[in-house]
């Protein structure tokens, strides 16, 4: 069993994986300068947990912005979620977007064209 | 210098915030900071400051990695230091910022940022969503994307330019417009 916990920094989201209860949760701004570097811990962690992996595994993915750096991480996360699908298990994710914010409902769109897993689309209010 | 002609001249710019130095990650994280709770003071609307803030962490970033090129090393002193501006006029933002560049980079840096300015808003889209998923990425994770964002979010072409500074270096400036 794995937990991943990160707390959130200004550049940074925060992240929440439980292997065992099949979560993992991203929140918050995601602009670091290195982000290889910030989401390396989840790319791995998600790499063992797809040897046996919980079902459903569920995503939820809450982003106020984030920058090209860590776009191809964040495709990177997903094509390792994809892996545990193809495999045979439920995997729902979980996209959220703040109302008006058509730029991330967008690019929750654009992943859902590269990788095979459904999306669901969330709206949330502004706060 | 003449300060009062420099305070003119950013004030009729309506400069908001400028700075010209090294770029170090400290920084970044201070502008970014700046600029939010300006935006933030001029009750600007959350469309408008989300797409001037992540053009901005873009810009800056860019010029943040640009720093670490190790072609620069030789050169440290001038190659190191870079400008950076924002700006708003009437409705519109404007970010302009300026670095030195090797001028055997010139060539391909231009010819990037003229086919993204020859795309429509539909054609950015898809070159962006191309380059995210080709599978390449630099060591930072950034792999190429950060131009076709600024395109793709403000739908505005990036106005550049170089002008040749010796027989290594070009100084680059690159303009960026942000309307609602």
């Amino acid at each position: 069993m794995e937990v991943i916990t990160i707390e959130s920094s200004p550049k940074t989201p925060s992240i929440k994986f439980d292997s065992k209860q099949g979560k993992l949760e991203i929140k918050g701004r995601s602009i670091p300068e290195n982000s290889v570097e910030f989401y390396k811990p989840l790319v791995e962690s998600l790499e063992r947990y797809a040897s046996a992996p919980t079902t459903p595994t569920q995503v939820d993915i809450q982003l106020e912005y984030f920058n090209t750096a860590s776009s191809k991480c964040i495709l990177d996360v997903l094509k390792r979620l994809e892996t545990i699908h193809r495999q045979g298990n439920q995997v729902i994710i979980n996209w959220y977007y703040e109302e008006d914010d058509e730029d991330m409902r967008e690019a929750g769109e654009d992943y859902q064209a590269i990788v095979n897993l459904t999306f669901n689309m969330q709206q949330v209010e502004l706060d | 210098m003449d300060i009062h002609d420099f305070y003119d001249k950013m004030d009729r710019n309506n400069i908001l915030l400028s700075f010209k130095g090294d770029i170090t990650a400290e920084l970044l994280t201070s502008i970014l900071q700046i600029i939010e709770s300006k935006m933030d003071n001029m009750q600007e609307e959350p469309k408008l400051r989300k797409k001037v803030y992540i053009v901005l962490v873009e810009l800056l970033q860019n010029l943040y990695h640009h720093m670490d090129d190790p072609s620069l090393e030789a050169n440290a002193e001038m190659a190191r230091t870079a400008i950076f501006m924002i700006g708003k006029e009437n409705s519109h933002y404007n970010v302009i910022t300026g670095n030195y560049i090797k001028n055997d980079r010139v060539p391909m840096l231009k010819k990037k940022m003229d086919e993204i300015n020859a795309l429509s808003p539909e054609e950015v889209k898809e070159h962006y969503k191309r380059t995210l998923n080709n599978g390449q990425m630099s060591d930072k994770g950034g792999g190429g994307l950060g131009m076709i964002d600024i395109a793709r979010r403000t739908g505005k072409p990036l106005f550049y330019d170089f002008v040749p500074i010796n027989d290594n270096f070009s100084f680059f400036t690159l303009n960026v417009v942000i309307e609602q």
